[in-house]
């Protein structure tokens, strides 16, 4: 028909003869072990970022403004990164909520947790100009194509950057946002938050639990007569989210977690690694992947509270329990199940497939 | 030497159990202080080794194209001699060791890692991490002792074959990525039908492929992207190879072979504790003296001795607890061998003539093994 096809073809075999000769003249390293050096945001390698800015938001929380590279897919508001970074020299994953609506680059916003590795490394020692690691944006708490006419975002803590990644990208026409803090001196996005209220873009109900105490379902409802109108979203710790779901009263509210809910304990058993040809004795509470990661296995990890699957392993023998649960999972030789390393615990002797 | 077990002068009778354990207990605890404070520095230095590294071989490689002038192919072979030696020693070597597993870097980790080399890494982890590492200078059990082609020990029978071994080991070291591949392979366990033929032939073709490879990558490909300098850059190639290959024979002979390394009785690791295992690698490795650079292009062997104790602790701190392991040879009354190169390689060598002749001979070259690149810690002072 036209005289683009071939050519374009012959171009494309061309490129990929000289991909070829590349990999050949590399080998055993492949061509990108070298391009990496001078370009790790380039197209076409593994996802990288720059940190461009680190900006303090509360003393014990910080923005991380991140450029992409050129791989980047975008994110819809709501969905959280994965984050690789090289604390003390280990690689660690961690996944934070994307706070800002662009794109070209993208905030994250940490909040150091006692005993964080990564958030107090990210809060404390970050710096821009280093490069981290990433995984596309992923996640299903968004916001619905057809925006609701009605919200209620009821977050606590650091549960509250999911919610302002949706808040800062889509306009709403009426919007209630309960959220809690410590102090108002510990609320993130503090200064944004309270200047929407005051130009009545938001309903801002702040609550300071250090001196008012925890928020209350009554007290919710209190606050947010009309609560049963709304669709709803939540964010915030374990018991917020338990509590939130027993009671709520339609099926109107999705929440998102940051943390596995309930330890299950029970015996453990020793754990093979087969294709490192490690074992290790690793007790009922210890995830298979921290147990793991401790003896040096390169497992694949990624949210480490069960929800991203970037841990899934095939099981070729043994027990696990799940940590969140105590549901059992077994497999005899041959099964290949298929669990989730961070939430799982051994249950006896088990042989996983990495 | 002979194995330690038969000597008449046992260098370690005056240990009591207790002690060995006891060193072992003192060992293990510098193991920790290392582990415990690996960290960013660390993981700096091997990233800039690897960073580094791959800048001198593309730069080497494309001062190579333009090979048919002389200053060229010397800068670029030099080059690429040293590319290559960094890649297989401070590099491939200690990252297939595992030893910098604890970064979670799935690019730098032993279980992703790919050498220079004509042996593929996975073959190279078993006979090197499994059994030399584990065996190290068990006679029949270690197969470094000699690699089945020379005789390096008293205690080895020895055969009108091993007249021949100055040849060999000097073959050996001119094509030496080949004989490691051959080595791995355990060629002679096959033919001796000790090893399954199917999983021989697919190690086999693996090596084949990977030699194949790299053969067209030095001898065909980037000889052609030289265009004009295809020879001389054939000849550039040819030659890093040949100067890695002699450089890391040279070495690994100077790990083992010196005169005042010991070898043991195969019995006498049979319910072998930690202690007892942590004193064979002090006596059956010895280290070489020198400044940054000889470790560095050693791949830190240079402190084979510290190497063989804790293969898997990062080789950027050999030099640092190097000081605190000798402290312990001398307390326990050991020897630590240790000598310049050029004076362990030639012990090295000295002992490959010497074992070429049946045992008998070594009362006539006596005389010159007198002159012993020993440096009896303790003991002589």
């Amino acid at each position: 028909m036209t005289t683009a096809a071939p050519v374009l073809r012959v171009r494309d075999r061309l490129r990929d003869r000289v991909a070829q000769l590349a990999e050949l003249v590399a080998t055993p390293l492949v061509p990108a072990d070298y391009v990496d050096l001078l370009d790790p945001l380039r197209n076409g390698t593994d996802l990288r970022a720059r940190i461009v800015a680190v900006t303090a938001e509360t003393a014990d929380a910080a923005t991380l403004e991140l450029r992409p590279g050129r791989g980047w897919r975008g994110h819809v508001p709501g969905q959280y990164v994965r984050i690789g970074v090289d604390v003390d020299g280990v690689r660690l994953w961690r996944a934070y909520s994307v706070t800002s609506s662009t794109d070209t680059t993208f905030t994250i916003t940490v909040k150091a947790i006692p005993d964080g590795v990564v958030s107090n490394h990210l809060v404390r020692r970050a710096r821009a100009g280093s490069v981290v690691q990433l995984d596309q944006a992923t996640g299903d708490f968004v916001l619905p194509t057809s925006r609701p006419t009605k919200a209620l975002f009821v977050t606590a803590g650091s549960g509250i950057t999911p919610v302002m990644g949706m808040l800062r990208s889509t306009p709403l026409d009426d919007v209630v946002l309960v959220h809690s803090a410590p102090t108002a001196d510990d609320v993130i996005f503090a200064t944004e938050l309270r200047t929407w209220a005051t130009q009545g873009r938001i309903s801002l109900v702040e609550k300071h639990t250090d001196t008012d105490g925890m928020l209350t379902t009554d007290e919710l409802a209190a606050v947010v007569p009309d609560l049963s109108e709304r669709e709803a979203w939540a964010c915030g710790p374990t018991g917020m989210l338990d509590a939130l779901e027993t009671w709520w009263p339609n099926d109107l509210l999705h929440t998102e977690r940051f943390r596995p809910s309930v330890l299950v304990l029970g015996d453990g058993g020793s754990v093979t690694f087969a294709r490192s040809g490690t074992t290790v004795d690793a007790d009922g509470a210890t995830p298979l992947l921290t147990a793991g990661e401790a003896a040096g296995v390169l497992m694949p990890s990624g949210c480490r509270m069960g929800i991203c699957f970037g841990c899934v392993l095939p099981l070729r023998e043994g027990a696990v329990r799940d940590l969140r649960t105590g549901d059992v999972t077994t497999a005899a030789v041959g099964d290949g199940v298929l669990i989730q390393t961070c939430i799982s615990a051994a249950a006896g002797p088990c042989d996983l497939d990495v | 030497m002979t194995a330690i077990q038969k000597k008449p002068d046992n260098a370690i009778a005056h240990l009591s159990p207790a002690d060995i354990e006891e060193l072992g207990r003192s060992l293990d605890a510098i193991r920790e202080q290392v582990v415990g404070s690996r960290g960013a520095d660390d993981a700096a230095y091997i990233r800039k080794v690897i960073d580094v590294q791959r800048k001198l071989e593309l730069t080497s490689r494309a001062v190579l194209l333009f090979s048919l002038f002389p200053p060229a192919w010397l800068a670029g072979t030099t080059g690429l001699s040293i590319a290559k030696i960094l890649e297989n020693m401070e590099i491939g070597h200690n990252i297939l060791h595992g030893q910098w597993d604890w970064m979670r870097d799935p690019k730098i980790h032993s279980t992703t890692w790919e050498w220079d080399n004509a042996t593929p890494a996975d073959m190279w982890k078993h006979s090197h991490n499994e059994l030399h590492h584990a065996y190290t200078n068990v006679l029949g059990k270690d197969n470094d002792l000699g690699y089945g082609i020379m005789r390096v020990d008293e205690d080895q029978r020895w055969s009108p074959f091993y007249l021949g071994q100055p040849l060999y080991n000097f073959l050996n070291a001119c094509f030496f990525q080949y004989g490691i591949a051959a080595y791995d392979l355990e060629i002679g366990k096959y033919l001796k039908g000790r090893k399954e033929k199917v999983a021989f032939k697919g190690q086999v073709t693996k090596v084949l492929n990977k030699v194949k490879k790299h053969a067209l990558r030095d001898y065909v490909l980037h000889p052609l992207l030289s265009g004009p300098s295809a020879l001389t850059t054939l000849g550039a190639n040819a030659t890093a190879n040949l100067v890695r290959n002699l450089w890391t024979h040279s070495i690994i002979m100077c790990g083992h072979f010196p005169e005042g390394v010991e070898t043991f009785e195969k019995t006498s690791i049979v319910g072998e504790t930690r202690g007892e295992w942590y004193l064979r690698q002090m006596l059956g490795a010895a280290n070489i003296d020198g400044g940054a650079a000889m470790h560095m292009m050693s791949g830190n062997l240079s402190f084979q001795i510290e190497h063989h104790l804790f293969p898997d602790l990062p080789s950027n701190r050999y030099a640092e607890i190097a000081p605190q392991v000798q402290a312990l040879f001398e307390k326990y009354e050991l020897s630590y061998v240790s000598g310049s190169f050029p004076k362990q390689l030639a012990s090295a060598w000295h002992k490959v003539f010497r074992l070429a002749l049946p045992n008998d001979f070594l009362a006539k070259t006596a005389a010159s093994v007198t002159d012993l690149p020993v440096r009896a810690a303790g003991k002589a002072a």
